[in-house]
């Protein structure tokens, strides 16, 4: 089987810091899998190799795009999201002034059917296009039950809601793979079950393949299906979480040497 | 469609104020001095709408826009002296200005936030310096003259001139509110409020901020085209970076973000910096005598008029920092009540 995105000997250097040295992941097709680490690993440098923030140092990215896998390495962020890898941000990056459908509607913006001059003179297209592009957002928010809230200014929703919205955005753009950076970050323990629950049913829904940066390990070793774990920047260990959880190179990087022995 | 309802009220509205400004000056209500007021209104207000778009929406503060104004007005001033038709020199230094700034856009926008500004300022000043070079062409320091105006009689000038600016105003309030209320206007606003998660939902950032850059300096160089014909005269130190300053004031002091805010001030602004231009004379004097000297003679006019000028943005940064308006836009929905989240 071909994998859906693959990522080939990844390193990103800052002058003389190695942020993340010779990365190698390989995501098949409805794949849900983790990517964890203490502080500082290198997690979030991956996400913006893989999405393009960054230009990786070393290394290429593939994605599979129909049934071909293209090089998408240095491409700028925007190609690559149109391409089909979509993304949530660790501390969320909501559009806070816009309301709720207008910041889904962002996701939508490149397929928008109509021109710039057909925006401006107000011709047909415009009001058909405009008009469906929001039903279509609030069947789409109807799903995550926020549709009721899709006036509202997205700073004003609650912490929950903020980060469900982020993710209603990047499905908006309808993308094969889904990168969910610390989804879970200051939510109080049943709403990380709710959370998990709602990772799992848009992969479902959705067909999508899902790679996840987490701290909280309940919902690490819930949810994935097979976890990558990084510690400065270096991939010390890969499996299944049962197997990541006992291993004592893992231990050793979450908790020091002595825990191993304990 | 809520959105068509909208435009359909605002030309009733804008016909409706046309047609009692054009009574007004029928029935000489509105003399020839107020009416040079209004028009030098119109042309500020078009020109701190443009900036709007890109610093107020966009999120890229811009500091040459009178370098912008300027290349509209002379382009259309030497365009009329060279006896091109009327319509099309006005045309011909909007676009003009639109080709400049998608040229200059192409690397300044690579730029962000503060070096923007500064790349904008120094092509402001360049602009300014060029003009006083290029003697041949722009009439140098000495300024462009004779420049036709809108009607042959130079004594209903301006009324001519209100005939066209009056319509050009209303025109590019319309269209910047019609590009903001799209899906490329609610792209530019998310450039404004994040550039990474605006690009990560598959935003073409760079290209949407030169469409942004290239439209808002279409805009400032048709107010400066209609500006040409309007006053006559073109000197180089009338476009230098206080102008460009004074539209800057004129967008915050009506809100970044809303063009309603951005008509009110312009008009505002207007009068009051007219206000006190005119009456620096007695103030200064007044406020000379204080000190003792009841002839005025060592206080300088125009800066006594600048400080109370200046006085007004501190009062209003204290008191309301975002602007008139805000974000916000004044609705008429709201003023009758039928308010609408």
């Amino acid at each position: 089987m071909k994998p859906i995105l693959s990522a080939q000997h990844l390193s990103m250097q800052f002058g003389g810091l190695r942020a993340v040295g010779d990365f190698n992941l390989d995501l098949n097709p409805g794949e849900l899998v983790g990517l964890i680490g203490p502080n500082g690993a290198g997690k979030t440098t991956v996400f913006n190799m893989l999405t393009g923030v960054y230009a990786p140092t070393e290394g290429r990215v593939e994605l599979l795009v129909g049934d071909k896998l293209e090089d998408i390495s240095g491409l700028q962020p925007h190609k690559i999201t149109r391409k089909g890898v979509a993304r949530t941000f660790q501390n969320i990056r909501l559009f806070k002034s816009m309301t709720v459908w207008e910041n889904v509607s962002i996701a939508r913006h490149s397929q928008v059917p109509y021109s710039l001059a057909q925006a401006i003179l107000r011709l047909p297209p415009f009001g058909r296009a405009e008009a469906e592009v929001r039903r279509e957002i609030l069947d789409l928010l109807a799903i995550f039950k926020i549709e009721a809230k899709a006036d509202w200014r997205a700073a004003n929703l609650p912490y929950g809601d903020q980060r469900k919205l982020e993710i209603v955005r990047a499905l908006a753009s309808k993308p094969t793979v889904l990168l969910l950076d610390e989804p879970a970050a200051g939510m109080n323990p049943q709403e990380t079950l709710e959370l998990m629950d709602l990772i799992r049913f848009v992969k479902d829904r959705y067909r999508l393949t899902v790679l996840l940066i987490e701290h909280d390990m309940n919902l690490v070793m819930g949810i994935c299906e097979r976890l990558v774990v990084l510690d400065y920047g270096l991939t010390i260990a890969q499996g299944l979480p049962a197997e990541i959880r006992a291993n004592p190179v893992v231990i050793k990087a979450y908790l020091g040497e002595d825990a191993v022995h304990a | 469609m809520r959105i068509f309802r909208n435009l359909a009220f605002l030309t009733v509205l804008g016909a409706g104020v046309f047609g009692i400004l054009e009574f007004l000056i029928s029935t000489g209500v509105l003399d020839d001095y107020s009416l040079q007021i209004l028009c030098t209104a119109g042309i500020n207000i078009m020109v701190a709408l443009s900036l709007n778009l890109i610093s107020g929406f966009t999120g890229q503060l811009a500091l040459g826009h009178a370098g912008f104004l300027a290349v509209g007005a002379y382009s259309t001033g030497i365009l009329l002296l060279a006896h091109v038709p009327f319509g099309l020199a006005i045309l011909g230094g909007a676009l003009m200005t639109a080709l400049l700034g998608f040229l200059i856009g192409f690397p300044a926008l690579r730029l962000r936030g503060d070096y923007l500004a500064i790349v904008t300022l120094g092509v402001g000043e360049i602009i300014r310096v060029l003009i006083i070079n290029l003697g041949g062409l722009t009439g140098g320091s000495a300024g462009l003259r004779n420049i036709p105006g809108y009607a042959e009689n130079i004594m209903v000038n301006n009324p001519a001139a209100f005939l066209w600016i009056f319509p050009a105003v209303l025109l590019a309030v319309a269209l910047v509110a019609n590009l903001i209320q799209s899906s490329h206007g609610r792209a530019l606003i998310s450039i404004r409020e994040d550039e990474i998660a605006s690009q990560s939902m598959g935003v073409n950032i760079f290209g949407m901020k030169l469409m942004s850059f290239t439209v808002s300096a279409f805009l400032a160089g048709l107010a400066g085209a209609l500006y040409a014909p309007f006053i006559g005269y073109l000197a180089p130190g009338g476009f230098d970076f206080l102008r460009s300053v004074f539209f800057v004031i004129i967008v915050v002091l009506g809100g970044m973000g809303s063009l309603t805010g951005t008509v009110l001030s312009g008009i505002g602004l207007t009068f009051l910096q007219e206000a006190l231009r005119t009456n620096a004379k007695d103030w200064s004097q007044s406020v000379a005598s204080l000190f003792g000297n009841p002839h005025g003679g060592t206080l300088d006019l125009v800066p006594m008029s600048q400080v109370l000028f200046g006085l007004v943005l501190v009062l209003l940064m204290i008191f309301r920092p975002q602007g008139l308006l805000g974000s916000s836009e004044l609705r008429l929905t709201k003023l009758t009540g039928r308010s609408k989240k």
